[in-house]
């Protein structure tokens, strides 16, 4: 009945939405907070570290509650769920590593909004057993994760001439210190993690010819 | 029972409701001193930063102790002043809310309002004035250390709750904090507070805000001018008392 731990279906869920099946760029979910945060590299890495978390234990006791769940309130459930992780998550998180917690703060509203976790929840959690759909949760959560990365690298090095609140660019090179370079504001705007998006997206389909619909 | 029945979602949504609740308040009170103790912490962290004598808080095994141990080592004094400029001795100043504060102030009640004396290792005295405002998307709050003069801003040091990483976040580091090193308050004997401007900050009475945070900035410079006019009149009475200016 049931398959290894690490059999090939299941590492399948880890692997697949790091490419072929990625939440943002095919699934097209959790658009709003690719958006929000990634203006620095920093916020998008605990973001993504976060949203991994929430989705993986989501998913985990949603499938666990599964047969239980009646239709109608469906929804409603779900929702009650996640927000109940998120806030205990940061409750534990504000008594024990309160730094961590102070970066967390702000995503936790934008953790339990993010498409993603409902999304799987859905597609998955609930018509799946609990261990795939905790590798679903991770794997996807990954997925979501690289490309905030990569986002959030491009951003932070035009916007900001830094990563990781390093400066990259050197000082000299600066108008104001007499060189000829100066940061590109648009990239701090979050039209452009839009357009960056975009063009994550045609890379992938140009490579990937099976994702271009017929 | 059946899974789809009336009774059956009913039943189900109340207890999935007792559960979560039960849960969450547990926690949530379990975890309270914990919390709070960490709240402390971080509170006394922001009013040294103002004053530039964090140290090497990063990499401490004890961040509460150390920063316990730096607390006592600076701030020789805690104040409550209310907006008449006397020194009251009623509140524990630490403990104050500067938000509540504020808004009992404004309901035409007895605003209380906490000034902490900071002594430096070269024997220089600072005082520092917690603030408190609103930035775009939550509360910001922030602390302005003054030199003996009372008017020459030492240094400072700002925070919030939920503003856009990147963006209005910035507020919290050096880099914004650090231009209000030796940006005056006062012209003559006019509080003029300090603005937060949009590109080329000048002179002694202005700060640059940050590219794409305008509505933080701005709520950062209503803060300033909002909380520090609580002491206007005690400092304008200590200054009398120093006689200079």
């Amino acid at each position: 009945m049931s398959s290894s731990l690490f059999s090939k279906a299941n590492v399948a869920l880890l692997k697949a939405p790091l490419g072929l099946k990625n939440p943002i760029t095919v699934l097209v979910l959790g658009i709003c907070s690719s958006l929000a945060v990634t203006a620095k590299l920093k916020p998008a890495i605990v973001m993504a570290l976060s949203v991994t978390v929430v989705t993986g234990m989501s998913n985990l006791v949603l499938s666990l509650m599964r047969k239980t769940i009646p239709n109608r309130i469906r929804i409603i459930v779900q929702l009650v769920v996640v927000a109940a992780l998120v806030i205990l998550v940061d409750e534990v998180l504000k008594a024990y590593v309160p730094d961590v917690s102070k970066q967390l703060s702000v995503f936790v509203g934008l953790i339990i909004t993010n498409c993603i976790i409902m999304g799987r929840i859905e597609a998955f959690a609930l018509a799946n057993r609990p261990w795939p759909s905790l590798l679903d949760g991770l794997g996807n959560g990954f997925g979501y994760g690289v490309v905030l990365v990569v986002v959030g690298f491009f951003r932070e090095l035009f916007g900001s001439g830094q990563l990781l609140g390093y400066q990259v660019v050197p000082a000299s090179w600066y108008v104001s210190n007499g060189g000829f370079y100066e940061n590109n504001g648009l990239f701090i705007m979050p039209s452009m993690a839009l357009i960056l998006l975009a063009i994550l997206i045609w890379i992938q389909r140009a490579v990937r010819k099976e994702l271009v619909e017929e | 029972m059946n899974k789809e029945s009336n009774s059956y979602i009913f039943l189900y949504s109340t207890v999935l409701i007792v559960v979560v609740a039960v849960l969450l308040a547990v926690a949530a009170t379990a975890l309270k001193p914990a919390q709070l103790e960490n709240a402390k912490t971080e509170k006394r962290l922001q009013i040294l930063s103002a004053i530039g004598v964090t140290g090497s808080v990063e990499g401490q095994q004890d961040k509460k102790a150390y920063v316990q141990a730096l607390y006592e080592r600076y701030i020789k004094e805690e104040l409550v002043v209310g907006w008449d400029g006397l020194v009251r001795s009623s509140a524990v100043a630490f403990d104050l809310d500067m938000d509540q504060q504020l808004a009992s102030q404004k309901r035409g009640g007895e605003g209380q309002f906490s000034v902490f004396v900071a002594r430096l290792d070269d024997g220089s005295q600072k005082y520092i004035f917690p603030m408190a405002g609103a930035g775009l998307w939550g509360p910001i709050w922030g602390y302005m250390a003054l030199d003996g003069d009372l008017n020459t801003v030492y240094g400072a040091s700002f925070s919030h709750k939920g503003e856009t990483p990147g963006l209005g976040a910035e507020i919290e580091t050096v880099e914004f904090c650090d231009q209000f090193k030796g940006k005056r308050l006062y012209d003559g004997g006019n509080f003029k507070s300090i603005a937060v401007v949009k590109g080329g900050a000048q002179g002694a009475y202005q700060v640059d805000g940050i590219s794409g945070g305008t509505m933080t900035s701005n709520g950062v410079q209503q803060m300033i001018r909002e909380s520090l006019s609580m002491y206007v009149k005690y400092i304008e009475q200590q200054r009398k008392g120093l006689g200079d200016e």
